[in-house]
């Protein structure tokens, strides 16, 4: 069917049109009912688009008929298709929560422009996954950008901290942003083309040179600050915890996971040929800053008593695993950081969706002391919450343990023992936040008695989706391992 | 399927429908508390049956699906795991009995909670014993740990809840930081995590790895509370005593040590293990625990502290056999789940009668109460007899073949260690029987007679007598453990 060749434009057309109608729609109820059919479409489509590329390997779209290297191209492969089902996913799933989530947390005339700025979010997030040009992925980055720094500063209803993590969002987001544009400017005055493909091509007949050097260098660095990599992860902490947690969930899931999927494909889709930079970048920069980052986000979730923020530190860490996979620099490294990027995405977003219901029951922030007993009074969502924490530190029958599995065979490949036990260490430490929070909400008695709301339906079947496909990655787990594996195979060949 | 997996099913399904009987007939205890016997019965025979099959050489197995490529999520019945089998199953039916007496008797709170996750429990336990795999057995090794917190948490206290937590903090971050690696380890250099008899590790697996990787899986199993990691076993003695008798005596310890044994024969395969030295110094770890916990339990007047160190003193002796990666040895281990179980269960029997009955916990108090209750006192004798070694007890058996296995692997200074030992088993369990028969009564001590809690324990010691002269019942199955 003629449509089905143009799915990869319509991923972003189609929210685009339709965020502009939605900002234009009067009522909260039919808004929400259009943006969730678009994304059930995309959905739909994203589907279809597993089924084009299992067959074809490799599906390239041409904007408007002008053929690369001239015209821009979105490219779907086996590293991306399945981060594009993943953001279409997460994409209804959130949406169904806001529903009641988002109604609850902002007010009514604003709805229908918040989910406006939603869709826009989602068109440049499906563009994010797969442009096949630098400097529209520049675009879509800053689209992405503002559309996040929006739905973020919407928390401000709630807590007016949120206008400042959106403002420190907006500044560091744009130094990033700077950095990639400028590492962009010198491949382009390098190699004469924006192409990705091309570039390849192009960077082969120049052999080692400087300003392509440079420009990775400054590529990485901005794409690092979008990806939320420790060190240069300091907007991302406030922003999840004081947006709206509608807007947690689907920032925490995909946005930095789109990020780190472009950071993973510049690394080894377009400079692998620059052996040497990017041997030494990831051994050298990447594996300690991930290492750093694992036990800083750990340790730091330890002692944090906002559940939110707690778990955007544990975010943190959890970026620090999949890079850390990633500097391995080895096919099971590979396969195992994209295959983290979507159990990640799974598990952090039913958490984030979960601490908003329970935020929505009692009606403040969730926090350590205001939590005491609600696990009880909420039991649907508390149990998907403990099965979301159970696969965050791994356990097995649940999709977590998949990425444990295939991190730690990564690990032992390279015979560094060291490097074992380190991350062993982390993934213990990581019990003991989770744990805390099990003891105040299940043990704890509450300091009065608790008003709180019921749990909606509406609310805990989202969350209960999420965790359903996190235990059926878990128990059968072919699939995910496949998607891991045809990704590294898209990036660095079969092995 | 065939009728031995549906034997099978059957087998590990029971404990969960017991499980699920007991919150549906929450209301009428007299049903619910029927739940766990009923269980207990019907899965003992099943036990029989697969242990009997295992013994003419049938496969007992089913598989389920493919978790990750060489892993599926199946069982599959080694000889080591019918025995475990059987001692699950079969001390649940007279754990379930005692438990209705002990908590009738003091009245606790929360029953219905308490008969469910004892039932899972035992589920767990089951399943550990008939796991197909490294990974199946790692599972339900964590089940076991999460299903009986409730159990050591029962009574709610702040006590209660330190004890739980040291019980998690120490079982849960031993197992993720060093059994699961362990296992990874395994599964990324041999493409598989089945159980075969010989070991699955690669022939090229160097020698000098041998220790790292035996060390990751005796500590990583905090279950086999080898020490420095046995802080929580005295801990969790806050439960009720059911849970004492049944998890901390019989299916929770003995799947720590099920597990260890379970790696060194079909994961490291003894003659493996044998040849490459790695495991001596595994034995002096044992060695020590043994000794040093006999020397702290004889310090403890609580009765129930005291059989905690004894247990854990115990345990070491079948990590021990592992060790010593002999035929004997390891037969002799096997020999000693069997013999420690039903002695052990019988002493916390009997210490939780105590308890109920004459409402005394300490060793001091117990003078002259011998008379009062005097089956107790001769159960309790008997039991200490079989951990002693002495014919003709159960126990003499296994610990006449750990000796034996000590000699075979040229390392005659585990039968001192083994020797001394019985020696201090003498001084620390024959004290509470004799204070009780020949010391006169101090105070006048009410005593009560609840008959649910008096029957088991007299039971299990009578097992334990039984156990010496059909102890070739279980044999041929500790024989095909070790055969090529």
């Amino acid at each position: 069917m003629p449509v089905f060749d143009n799915i990869p434009a319509l991923l972003v057309v189609l929210p685009l049109i339709a965020s502009a109608i939605v900002s234009l729609l009067p009522s909260a109820r039919v808004a929400w009912i259009l943006t969730f059919v678009v994304t059930l479409l995309c959905l739909f489509m994203a589907f279809e688009l597993v089924d084009i590329v299992s067959n074809t390997s490799s599906f390239s779209y041409a904007f408007g008929g002008w053929e690369p290297p001239w015209g821009i191209v979105f490219v779907v492969d086996g590293a991306n298709v399945y981060l594009v089902l993943l953001v279409a996913f997460i994409s209804v799933v959130s949406t169904f929560y806001a529903y009641t989530i988002l109604a609850a947390e902002i007010a009514v005339e604003d709805l229908p422009k918040a989910y406006s700025v939603w869709l826009l979010a989602i068109a440049s997030l499906f563009g994010l996954s797969m442009t096949g040009d630098a400097f529209n992925l520049f675009v879509f980055l800053e689209i992405s950008a503002l559309s996040s720094i929006t739905l973020i500063a919407l928390g401000a209803g709630q807590d007016r901290r949120a206008l400042l993590a959106a403002y420190n969002y907006l500044i560091i987001g744009a130094i990033g942003a700077t950095f990639y544009v400028i590492g962009v400017g010198y491949l382009y005055a390098a190699t004469g083309t924006l192409n990705l493909t091309d570039i390849v091509d192009r960077l082969n007949e120049l052999g080692t040179n400087q300003a392509a050097i440079t420009g990775l260098a400054f590529m990485l660095a901005g794409i690092m600050v979008k990806a939320g990599v420790f060190p240069v992860h300091i907007w991302l902490p406030a922003a999840y915890s004081f947006a709206p947690s509608a807007v947690s969930s689907l920032l925490a899931a995909v946005a930095t996971k789109v990020a780190i999927y472009y950071f993973a494909r510049l690394l080894f889709g377009i400079f692998a040929d620059i052996t040497l930079l990017v041997e030494f970048f990831l051994l050298y920069i990447l594996m300690p800053v991930s290492i750093i980052g694992i036990f800083f986000g750990t340790i730091a979730a330890i002692y944090q008593t906002d559940l939110k923020r707690l778990f955007a530190l544990s975010s943190i860490a959890q970026i620090g695993y999949i890079t850390l996979a990633f500097s391995l620099n080895s096919h099971s490294g590979i396969s195992a950081g994209f295959i983290h990027i979507i159990n990640h995405a799974l598990i952090k977003g039913s958490i984030f969706m979960a601490i908003g219901i329970f935020a929505f029951g009692i009606g403040k922030r969730a926090t350590m002391t205001s939590m005491q007993g609600v696990g009880r009074q909420m039991p649907i969502t508390f149990a998907g919450f403990v099965v979301a924490g159970l696969a965050l530190v791994g356990m097995p029958l649940t999709a977590g343990f998949i990425s444990k599995l295939y991190l730690f065979k990564a690990l032992f490949e390279t015979n560094n023992g060291i490097l074992v036990a380190i991350i062993a260490f982390s993934s213990v430490l990581s019990v003991l936040y989770l744990w805390k929070i099990f003891e105040v909400m299940w043990l704890k008695e509450p300091t009065k008695p608790l008003k709180i709301e019921k749990e909606p339906i509406m609310a805990y079947l989202p969350v209960w989706m999420m965790v359903a496909v996190i235990v059926v990655f878990g128990v059968y787990s072919n699939d995910i391992v496949m998607s891991g594996i045809g990704a590294a195979n898209a990036l660095i060949g079969a092995n | 399927m065939s009728d031995l997996q549906v034997i099978l099913c059957i087998s590990l399904v029971i404990p969960l429908v017991s499980a699920l009987g007991v919150l549906v007939f929450a209301k009428y205890p007299n049903i619910r508390d029927i739940c766990g016997p009923i269980g207990g019965i019907i899965s003992f025979i099943a036990a029989v049956k697969i242990a009997s099959s295992i013994i003419q050489g049938d496969i007992v197995s089913i598989s389920l699906w493919q978790i990750a490529p060489g892993i599926s999520f199946s069982f599959n019945v080694t000889p080591l795991g019918a025995i475990f089998g059987l001692v699950a199953s079969g001390l649940w039916i007279l754990a379930s009995i005692y438990t209705v007496g002990y908590m009738r008797g003091s009245g606790e709170k929360n029953q219905t909670r308490f008969a469910f996750y004892y039932a899972v429990a035992i589920h767990a336990a089951m399943a550990i014993a008939y796991s197909g795999n490294l990974l199946m057995l790692f599972i339900y090794y964590e089940i076991l740990t999460f299903s009986t917190y409730p159990l050591v948490t029962h009574s709610q206290t702040e006590a209660a809840k330190n004890a739980g937590r040291l019980y998690m903090g120490i079982l849960v971050s031993t197992s993720l930081l060093l059994f699961l690696p362990a296992v990874l380890w395994v599964w990324t250099i041999s493409g598989t995590l089945d159980f075969r008899q010989g070991g699955i590790l690669p022939s090229d697996f160097p020698v000098i790895y041998v220790p790292f990787l035996l060390a990751m899986f005796a500590f990583g199993i905090g279950k086999a509370a080898l020490m420095p990691i046995h802080r929580w076993l005295p801990a969790a003695m806050v439960a009720p005593t059911p849970v004492s008798a049944l998890l901390h005596a019989v299916a929770v310890v003995k799947a720590g040590v099920f597990s260890i044994l379970t790696v060194t024969v079909y994961i490291f395969g003894i003659d493996f293990l044998n040849a490459s030295g790695g495991a001596i110094w595994l034995a002096w770890v044992a060695a020590f625990t043994i000794l040093a916990s006999s020397i702290i339990a004889i310090s403890k007047n609580d009765l129930k502290a005291r059989l905690a160190y004894s247990t854990i003193s115990q345990l070491s002796y079948i990590v021990l056999g592992a060790s010593l990666a002999t035929a004997a040895a390891v037969e002799g281990a096997a020999l000693h789940i069997v013999m420690h179980a039903t002695a052990k269960i019988t002493l916390f029997f009997c210490a939780g009668a105590i308890y109920v009955n004459a409402h005394v916990k300490n060793i001091s108090d117990l003078d002259g109460l011998g008379p009062k209750l005097p089956w107790v006192f001769i159960a309790f004798f008997l039991a200490s007899l079989s951990i002693i070694g002495i014919p003709p007890m159960g126990g003499s058996w296994s610990k006449f073949l750990l000796m034996a296995g000590a000699v075979d692997a040229a390392m005659p200074a585990m039968l001192l260690v083994l020797a001394v030992s019985s020696l201090l088993n003498v001084y620390y369990l024959l004290e509470p029987v004799l204070r009780a028969f020949f010391k006169s009564v101090k105070k006048d001590i009410h005593v009560e007679k609840h008959v649910l809690t008096i029957i088991p324990p007299v039971i299990t010691a009578a097992i334990s007598l039984v156990l010496f002269f059909a102890v070739d019942w279980i044999m041929p199955l500790t024989n095909l453990m070790v055969v090529q």
